[in-house]
């Protein structure tokens, strides 16, 4: 048994921490939010220039060839950072759809290297969204339709803009049309592979919302230390420390459940999915609960547009709803819990169940 | 990372598993808050004892088997999936020896150790007294030192109160003030105390669940041999954060435990699904309840992973007690819920096999509050942990 990543990992954790926290300050997130696009170019030059939209790349197409393990540690930052950027989309979803093509050579030929360099945005379009973020500037998008993968490029769709209450989330209705020239993967290997996306996407944006959750106590943190009343810090006083301390103890006990859903992408767990949706509620709660508490704790400024916790609580309470929302996630782990002959209770948390045993459940429910 | 067992854990689990199951009584003890059950519970120590399984994480010298934190979790795993009794010398095994091995000398430790490992003596709890609950640097009951020519003692006038175990256990360990007129945590000590001694009073106080799982304890002039000091004396305090430590973080409540009353639960649930789902939140608290017993699994096996690989714990093992403690009370509020009225019988007891509802949703009621209150813990987290200022 062994939680620790290694040490590489950790080395590129610390690094774009420490580059985040020079490049990302919150007033220049608020000048991003200013722009059109709400998208910065230079921004997304210096991530390229960190390494990350290489990061899962293959070595044999440019770039680091590394995974899911280095990426949720990567995602953490990004939410504590809350940056506003399709980094995550492109160069963790998109690569691994594209590098695990069955028959995507030219595709691969054609994106991957450009994705690890940095040069291209690639937007993802998955059922369970109902709009895709960041079509606009996307060079590619990857879309969904039917278990079918298709690649459109920016010219070949319709896109209508709506408004998030996050302005570093740009959301886009996409007005498309299937047909065999976009299609670049069948149905029949599509599922598959818009199931590991989708537990991608679940496990980057519960490290995203733990990121999000540390920053936001942190923040309150900070106020209370400097706020003063009666002649004290607020943070002295009881009432104030037990909703912080709350706070750290819904942090403390996602962060495992985060890693092992991210250990079990990397290796390929039949329950990955059960473990992504477990790592989103419990992180999601850590987040919500952190942005509730932080704001009560700055009182009135934290209700202002003045005060950084805004934008935030704001991606948080995006990001909580994105790739499957709680119910959604509840949903999956109840049907696991509840079923039949699933194997629960002390020495089963690291078993891996029987693939038979799993096909079978997969059935039932599928027929129920 | 690395989350799968090694060949040797396999083994170690098999080998747990197949003692355990010759072994387990096939019908439940008797509450160890009861005299019968209090000896049937010593006899099953004894038993664990014979098999080398009473103190796993103890050196083998001195009647444990030298297994690290990992294996310590799959020992417990093992005894919770088989229902196997609750370990009346608790406060012995997982809180006293650690203590014992950190500061003990060399004779007490080869003492106390074996004796506790087979259930000779059980131990009790002397921490609280009426003036010191939360506040347990507010202790006052005193232990002056006298020496005399017959040999020199600690001469104790005072009372403890909550003293879990203490109506029928052998020993007590605790702080006392041995610096007449000191102050707060200054001139206290760690003392081990025969509950046999004259002098000894102890009164048994009832529990909402009509036992005696605590009591008071009335010390007048009661001479407790010298030899018995934990530690430095006047350095209690030190040698008693240690204990509250190891109580606090990973020992007292081992994640198997809960995550047997999780899967009780989903049983249960599953057993009375109809009419449980008139309440659509009852599934909610079911899957939560399962969540977050994984979560402290999972949280435990990442502390214990560090631990057995060099590192420390910090601050952050105060959210364990609160974590466990509420998850405990959900577990059991749930299970009332579903239960409807007949979750208030008291007398159609579980079978075999079965959780004890009712007896656990009262035990969980003082999760929250033994072994340093909840309160206490968000303000070592807030202070500790989070950098917080004082009041």
């Amino acid at each position: 048994m062994d939680f620790d990543f290694s040490a590489d990992a950790i080395a590129l954790r610390d690094s774009i921490h420490r580059f985040l926290m020079v490049e990302a300050a919150p007033e220049m997130l608020r000048e991003i939010w200013e722009t059109a696009s709400g998208r910065s170019a230079a921004l997304r030059a210096k991530l390229a220039d960190q390494g990350l939209t290489a990061l899962s790349v293959p070595e044999s197409h440019g770039g680091m060839g590394l995974g899911d393990l280095e990426w949720v540690l990567v995602q953490y930052e990004l939410g504590y950072y809350a940056i506003p950027d399709s980094l995550s989309d492109t160069a963790y979803l998109a690569a691994h759809l594209l590098q695990h093509l069955p028959n995507g050579a030219a595709a691969k030929q054609d994106w991957l290297p450009r994705i690890a360099s940095g040069q291209v945005r690639v937007a993802v379009g998955h059922p369970v969204n109902r709009l895709v973020a960041d079509a606009e500037l996307a060079d590619l998008l990857l879309l969904w339709h039917a278990d079918e993968i298709h690649a459109l490029r920016r010219d070949q769709v319709q896109l209508a803009a709506r408004t998030s209450i996050d302005a570093s989330r740009r959301l886009f209705e996409v007005r498309w049309t299937a047909s065999d020239a976009t299609r670049i993967c069948s149905a029949q290997a599509g599922a598959a592979l818009w199931q590991a996306v989708h537990d991608r996407a679940t496990v980057a944006l519960a490290a995203q919302l733990l990121g999000l959750a540390q920053r936001m106590l942190d923040l309150g943190i900070d106020y209370a230390a400097q706020r003063k009343q009666f002649g004290k810090p607020i943070g002295s006083f009881q009432a104030v420390k037990h909703q912080l301390a709350d706070v750290a103890v819904k942090i403390e006990f996602a962060r495992p459940v985060l890693h092992r859903a991210a250990y079990a992408l990397a290796e390929q767990q039949p329950l990955a999915s059960i473990h992504a949706s477990q790592a989103k509620l419990a992180c999601g709660e850590a987040a919500l609960l952190a942005a509730r508490k932080s704001l009560q704790v700055h009182g009135a400024m934290g209700y202002t547009w003045e005060a950084d916790l805004q934008m935030f609580m704001k991606r948080a309470w995006a990001l909580d709803a994105s790739w499957g929302d709680r119910s959604f996630h509840k949903a999956r782990l109840a049907e696991h819990v509840l079923a039949d002959g699933v194997r629960l209770g002390p020495g089963e948390t690291f078993a891996i169940p029987e693939p038979a045993a799993r096909a079978t459940r997969a059935v039932r429910s599928a027929t129920a | 990372m690395k989350l799968t067992y090694t060949a040797s854990q396999q083994a170690f689990r098999k080998e747990v598993r197949s003692w355990l199951a010759r072994h387990v009584p096939k019908q439940p003890l008797k509450s160890f808050d009861t005299a019968e059950g209090f000896a049937e519970h010593r006899a099953w120590e004894a038993k664990l004892h014979s098999g080398r399984w009473s103190a796993v994480t103890w050196p083998e010298s001195v009647g444990g088997r030298g297994c690290d934190l990992i294996e310590w979790l799959i020992f417990e795993e093992e005894y919770w999936r088989a229902g196997a009794p609750l370990r009346v010398n608790q406060n012995g095994v997982f809180l006293l020896a650690p203590t014992l091995m950190e500061f003990g000398t060399e004779a007490q430790k080869q003492h106390f150790l074996p004796r506790m490992a087979s259930g000779e003596h059980i131990w009790a709890q002397g921490w609280s007294e009426p003036g010191a609950g939360s506040d347990m640097a507010a202790i006052r009951c005193a232990a002056e030192r006298v020496d005399a020519p017959s040999g020199s003692y600690y001469l104790i006038n005072g009372q403890k109160t909550w003293s879990t175990r203490a109506v029928w256990a052998d020993w007590c360990f605790g702080l006392f003030r041995t610096e007449a007129g000191s102050t707060r945590h200054h001139g206290l000590s760690f003392v081990l105390v025969p509950l046999t001694l004259p002098g000894i009073t102890i009164r048994p106080i009832r529990q909402l669940n009509g036992l005696t799982g605590f009591a008071e304890i009335f010390f007048d002039d009661v001479k407790v041999p010298a030899e018995h000091l934990l530690g430095e004396e006047g350095s209690g305090w030190n040698v008693a954060m240690a204990t509250a430590g190891f109580e606090r973080g990973l020992m007292l409540r081992s994640p198997a435990r809960f995550q047997a009353t999780a899967k009780a639960l989903v049983e249960l649930y599953r057993s009375r699904r109809a009419s449980a789902d008139r309440d659509p939140s009852i599934r909610d608290a079911v899957v939560s309840s399962w969540m977050q017993a994984e979560a402290y699994t999972l949280s435990t096996y990442n502390t214990a992973s560090r631990l057995v690989q060099g590192g420390s714990i910090g601050p952050e093992a105060s959210t364990n007690k609160i974590f466990w403690s509420e998850l405990d009370l959900l577990m059991h509020e749930t299970a009332m819920r579903i239960l409807g009225q007949d979750g208030e019988l008291m007398d159609e007891p579980p079978a075999a096999g079965e959780h004890g509802w009712l007896d656990g949703f009262l035990f969980a009621q003082a999760g929250p509050i033994y072994a340093g209150s909840n309160e206490i813990q968000r303000n070592i987290i807030a202070e500790r942990m989070l950098g917080l200022p004082r009041a």
